[in-house]
């Protein structure tokens, strides 16, 4: 199954990954490839199948509803690329 | 004092320690040195803890003179730089979280550390665990130790060579579709990849949620289920992990090939296998037979065919919801310009990620997006339904279903870096095994054009004793997994 260009560059929006044209060429011929492989699952019939989600059949496991310390500011934001005054501070989403 | 032989097995170091042959102390500093020495060669750590590594070894140290008789006081470990170690930065071998520094232990490193295991550092692997060379690491290939030109296996590579080189004597991997046993099999030693749920995914960079398992990495049966045994088990944080409890796993070692039942499934085999393998592991089914295991031929499994392209919609989709954290605002590499919020989101991902990281988030966009999830997402969870009733039919008659772990050995580092199709199918017969949610092991059975040569064992769900039972009565009647590469330039 052939993708086109615009159809990668649609992809790579919805991903919110910014791809170069020369990446958008090569991810339409290498993913036009791997989608290829995936024509077989056509062949086999599964009208009467459940899906399987996970192997091991654990359902709704729940835990106690306890207070418990949460992690201290200082190291939620040991990792944040941009901080101010004790918070993350990120670009403008609306103008 | 004569200096410390670093070849021996982790329980044998156990014995010597215990002993007083050698300090934790002095162990630490040893296998540092080698490791440091190995590095060049190799590239099989992205972070080696020197200082972590001495704190511990001088706990372990206490703990022995107190009498501690836990298998792994003061043992060194590799980690696989997928999982998190608090203060100590955890990459993802992805340029996304060069200079990550966790504020939490994962729960496998919480429980080894508990057990007085020595971290030795941060172990190599493709970015976010996906591929199967290590060769798509931010920080370089890992090389494989039989051959420098050749790739270790992966995703878990940086772990399997430095225990195949004699650097540590175990480590930990994580395998999501192979990751553990096929660089294992690449670089002749001992890996396995537990039952899903049996090991606790708290504190792990997620790849596929519900493919996910860490697992153990050694030179022999008895030292894999020795370091699984300290971490397997129950983890309120993770409600995946299963409330079964953990056995001793080396319970089954004294009964040999006793009772064994194995099934091969020769269809599978028909196609692409190299002639070296096929051959070790037709020697290797011999043996089992031979020393008493009862060997069934032909076992069916026509969908496991299909678990390859399952795994490629289940495992990408599921990626792309996991890395979809990854925005650059909270953590992690992050662009710092752009015209809007959305643009620095996309520039931050678009060069934070290498091309198989962006492969995989894209093809699992695809295959969940509007129009197509019933054809490729909702069809995959029903085939997996279909492997999965297989296996439990193939295990009503046998224990276990041996496969090669690989097709071929280890090839050359570049041959398929470029073609994803050509890698992907170096994972045909350890992918089922994770899409079934399966235990299953890669042993040393054989040698082909100089290069190891592994064969797989798979067992019934949370019955790893039976498999180990296996791998410890294949070496106790062979020696594959004593062969050890030469020495490495300088080490």
């Amino acid at each position: 199954m052939a993708l086109t260009a615009e159809e990668v560059r649609h992809i790579a929006t919805l991903a919110r990954v910014a791809v170069s044209p020369e990446e958008v060429e090569r991810l339409r011929v290498q993913l036009s490839g791997i989608l290829d492989q995936f024509q077989m699952l056509n062949d086999i019939d599964t009208s009467d199948v459940p899906p399987t989600t996970q192997s091991f059949d654990l359902h709704s496991v729940q835990r106690a509803d306890e207070v418990r310390p949460s992690l201290p500011r200082a190291e939620a934001l040991l990792n944040a690329p941009r901080t101010e005054d004790g918070y993350i501070r990120v670009r403008a989403v609306l103008d | 004092m004569p200096p410390i032989d670093l070849d021996v097995s982790a329980h044998e170091h156990a014995r010597r320690l215990r002993a007083g042959e050698y300090s934790a102390r002095a162990l630490a500093e040893a296998t540092l040195a080698r490791v440091r020495a190995q590095e060049p060669s190799l590239n099989a750590y992205i972070t080696v803890t020197d200082d972590l590594a001495l704190a511990q070894a001088d706990a372990a140290d206490a703990r022995l003179k107190a009498g501690d008789a836990g298998p792994l006081v003061g043992i060194p470990v590799g980690v696989k730089d997928l999982l998190s170690t608090k203060g100590v930065q955890t990459t993802a071998a992805s340029h996304m979280l060069e200079g990550f520094t966790p504020v939490i232990d994962c729960t496998v490193v919480e429980r080894l550390n508990a057990a007085g295991a020595v971290t030795i550092g941060k172990t190599n692997l493709d970015e976010f665990a996906m591929g199967s060379s290590t060769e798509h690491s931010y920080f370089g290939p890992t090389k494989n130790p039989w051959d420098l030109t050749r790739v270790p296996g992966g995703s878990s590579g940086g772990s399997a060579a430095t225990v195949a080189a004699r650097g540590v004597p175990i480590s930990i991997g994580t395998d999501t579709g192979g990751s553990i046993r096929q660089p294992a099999s690449l670089c002749g030693i001992l890996g396995l990849k537990t039952t899903y749920g049996r090991v606790s995914r708290f504190g792990i960079v997620a790849f596929a949620s519900s493919l996910d398992q860490a697992g153990p990495f050694g030179r022999d049966a008895e030292d894999v289920a020795t370091l699984l045994g300290a971490f397997a088990g129950h983890d309120p944080r993770d409600s995946t992990t299963a409330p079964v409890p953990v056995p001793d796993y080396t319970e089954r070692f004294d009964r040999g090939f006793e009772g064994l039942r194995i099934g091969v499934p020769d269809s599978l085999l028909e196609q692409g296998v190299d002639a070296g393998v096929r051959e070790a592991v037709e020697q290797a089914i011999a043996t089992f037979a031979s020393n008493g295991a009862q060997v069934k031929r032909g076992i069916e499994l026509p969908a496991a065919k299909a678990a390859l392209p399952v795994y490629y919609i289940i495992a990408p989709s599921e990626a792309s919801a996991n890395l979809a954290r990854y925005d650059g605002v909270k953590y992690g590499f992050s662009y710092p310009d752009g015209r809007n919020a959305e643009e620095a989101m996309a520039e931050s991902r678009g060069r934070g990620f290498g091309a198989e990281v962006k492969r995989r988030i894209m093809l699992g966009t695809y295959a969940l997006s509007a129009g197509y999830y019933d054809a490729y997402y909702l069809k995959a969870q029903k085939v997996r339904t279909l492997i999965q009733r297989e296996y439990a039919a193939a295990f009503a008659d046998v224990d276990l279903i041996l496969t090669p772990t690989s097709p071929g050995v280890a090839f050359r580092i570049g041959e398929k870096v470029d073609d994803p199709v050509a890698m992907y199918l170096n994972d045909l017969y350890t992918i089922p095994v994770n899409i079934a949610g399966l235990p299953g092991i890669s042993i040393p059975c054989g040698m082909s054009e100089g290069l190891p040569v592994g064969l797989q064992l798979v067992g019934r769900y949370f019955e790893e004793s039976t498999v180990l039972q296996a791998a410890h009565a294949y070496g106790s009647v062979t020696d594959w997994h004593e062969r050890r590469p030469p020495a490495l330039p300088g080490a």
